[in-house]
């Protein structure tokens, strides 16, 4: 008896191990950053200071020097304002998508998906390039309106996923029900569908935001100085001039996800619990 | 103006296919008087939700009209013919409240927020749900949840109502109720209403007349009671009510009687289906239309019987019997003084007025009801 429990303790011990170990390798590098950001010195290393504790090796210079250098609100506005504008885009396209993909009538949705998908599954260097040449040529390359372009393309996918998820269980029947009450097509969809699928749109507009907010590789291609975005400009610090100011961003951006993780986590337990 | 003044909707030779070889139905034509009770009854497959589907404009027919007050609605969307529809699994809108349900086709139609809030509670009143407005669908239980259903689909006062199979979910308790409360409010309001069901109680109970489909086409369309006593198909005989069958040839015709042959008896019937000597020809009689060891000479049609099975069912008792080659024929007798003299295994004489046995097409009994 008494071997049998001990053996059963210390395998539970081992699990508990063993989970503990593989949660710290996933969150220990982004947790890191976040003691680090209020550095007192210019470095990206624990100074003997922080770990005494000492209240004078922590500051809150970094992050003051994001809202008084020009460079860091501008990217944030640029951020913003392509995230925004993508964002809403990529919504209203990828929602109008999955409700015609969801419809039993419409021929070649297989083949339809798959190309609306295709963004998520292709290797963002490519489709950056290609779009750098083909906005190029289009005069799109380094304008805001090119970034929000390629960033709902690359954010509609999972508006469409999301929204085929919660399509697949909204009852046809409400439809026509509707319209057998005299409503048209767009009463019911703003009646009917949308406040059913609501869920489905919203939580598929966090991840195109997301996207779109973290996204460096089409940016690097297709901004101009005037277009980066905050992504772009960590990219142009850590190369260009290394500053803990990177860490206080990446601090900033680590609560902005989490935060984002959390309201999609909400509005799941919400949809379920109906 | 086609067709008669007094037909609310018609279908004519309508048909249809989804994949283009298969009709679902087929050339059918079919008039529903304006306030009459019609229930389309038939099996899973008959091509009556069909039906129902293209008069409400969710499909389009491959071919033939459909009219509504002799007005062909085949450029009509679904939205603009006005029709109260009643849906299989009640089709409520699970987000908005009673209230908001029944409001919607009101508003749709531009009434304000009293005359909505007037209606609304006239209609629950209907349907016996005064004071539920600010409940949501989910809160209520599958009976009310169909009174809704039912009270959203005559909130505007549309003049057609069609209902798909409304009582399916509904255990039997509730779905008897129902039917009452149903031709209650067909009764008070004098509305049309187009019933689809595969349920042959439940039309009964509802409908003024009944057309039964088969195979996406109308068999006979007639008042239950017409329907149980005079089918004119061997398909309706079998699918309202129970009916001994017996498959034989057609000897002689004599004006409305004919001498048909059937396992080596001959029996006089009345002829329903067009026949001449020689046809094959199925003979329906109703159980209770049999008598059991009847004094000679009563009926025309007497013949030879064994006793194969008694079933005592409080007022009736349900006698199996073999004749005419065949061991399934039934024979209901009421529970009166004298039946206890009956045992298996008895010779007896059983009879029929040629009257109460048809002669109808010769049933291929493929389907099963």
């Amino acid at each position: 008896m008494a071997i049998a429990r001990t053996s059963e303790r210390t395998g539970r011990l081992i699990y508990t191990g063993f989970c503990v170990a593989v949660f710290l390798f996933l969150v220990a590098p982004i947790l890191v950053i976040v003691p680090l950001s209020f550095n007192a010195e210019p470095y990206f290393t624990f100074t003997e200071g922080m770990l005494r504790l000492d209240t004078d090796a922590y500051s809150m210079r970094w992050y003051r020097q994001i809202v008084e250098n020009e460079v860091w609100t501008r990217a944030l506005l640029n951020s913003l304002i392509i995230g925004v504008a993508s964002t809403a885009l990529a919504t209203a396209l990828g929602t109008l998508a999955a409700m015609g993909l969801s419809s039993p009538a419409m021929p070649g949705r297989r083949l339809a998906m798959g190309l609306l998908i295709s963004p998520m599954v292709t290797p963002v260097i490519i489709s950056a390039a290609g779009m750098f040449f083909f906005y190029s040529n289009l005069g799109l390359a380094q304008t805001h309106l090119g970034l929000i372009l390629a960033h709902a393309a690359l954010g509609t996918p999972f508006v469409v996923i999301t929204v085929t998820a919660t399509m697949s269980a909204f009852d046809t029947n409400l439809t026509r029900a509707a319209a057998s009450l005299g409503a048209g097509p767009v009463r019911t969809f703003r009646r009917v569908q949308l406040p059913l699928i609501a869920p489905g749109v919203i939580s598929g507009a966090l991840f195109a935001f997301a996207t779109s907010f973290d996204e460096v590789v089409v940016v690097l291609f297709m901004a101009a100085i005037e277009q980066r975005t905050i992504p772009r400009q960590m990219w142009a610090g850590i190369r260009e001039q290394i500053s803990p100011t990177i860490l206080a961003v990446a601090t900033f951006l680590i609560v902005f996800a989490v935060l984002l993780l959390l309201t999609v986590e909400w509005m799941r337990r919400r949809s379920t619990a109906k | 103006m086609h067709g008669n003044e007094t037909a609310h909707v018609e279908f004519e030779g309508v048909s249809k296919s989804f994949d283009g070889r298969t009709l679902v139905v087929d050339d059918l034509d079919l008039s529903v008087r304006k306030g009459e009770f019609l229930t389309m009854l038939g099996p899973s497959g008959s091509g009556k939700t069909t039906c129902l589907m293209m008069l409400a404009g969710f499909e389009m027919p491959s071919s033939g009209a459909i009219r509504i007050h002799g007005r062909s609605v085949h450029e009509l969307p679904p939205r603009k013919r006005g029709i109260g529809m009643v849906f299989q699994n009640y089709a409520l809108f699970p987000h908005m409240t009673v209230g908001g349900n029944l409001a919607f086709p009101l508003e749709v139609r531009g009434l304000d927020e009293v005359q909505c809030r007037e209606r609304v509670s006239r209609a629950l009143e209907l349907v016996r749900l005064d004071g539920l407005e600010d409940r949501k669908p989910s809160q209520l239980s599958g009976g009310q949840q169909q009174r809704v259903a039912i009270a959203r689909a005559l909130v505007f006062e549309p003049d057609l109502v069609l209902m798909d199979e409304p009582l399916g979910a509904l255990d039997r308790r509730l779905r008897e109720e129902m039917q009452y409360e149903i031709r209650r409010i067909h009764k008070s309001l004098g509305v049309t209403v187009m019933y689809v069901t595969h349920d042959q109680e439940e039309a009964m109970v509802m409908s003024d007349r009944i057309a039964v489909l088969r195979r996406g086409d109308v068999q006979q369309v007639a008042e239950p009671e017409v329907l149980y006593e005079e089918p004119e198909r061997s398909f309706v005989a079998r699918f309202i009510g129970e009916n001994n069958r017996l498959h034989g040839r057609v000897r002689r015709v004599d004006g409305d009687i004919c001498e048909v042959e059937t396992g080596g008896q001959t029996i006089c019937a009345l002829r329903v289906a067009p026949c001449g000597p020689g046809d094959a020809t199925t003979l329906s009689i109703r159980p209770e239309r049999v008598a059991i060891s009847p004094d000679s000479g009563l009926y025309t049609n007497e013949l030879d019987a064994r006793i194969e099975d008694i079933t005592f069912l409080g007022d009736h008792l349900r006698v199996r019997v073999s004749v005419c080659g065949r061991s399934d024929f039934i024979a209901k007798i009421p529970n009166i003084v004298g039946h206890g003299a009956m045992l298996v295994g008895d010779e007896v004489r059983i009879g029929w007025t040629p009257t109460d046995c048809r002669v109808l097409d010769p049933d291929d009994e493929e389907e099963t009801t």
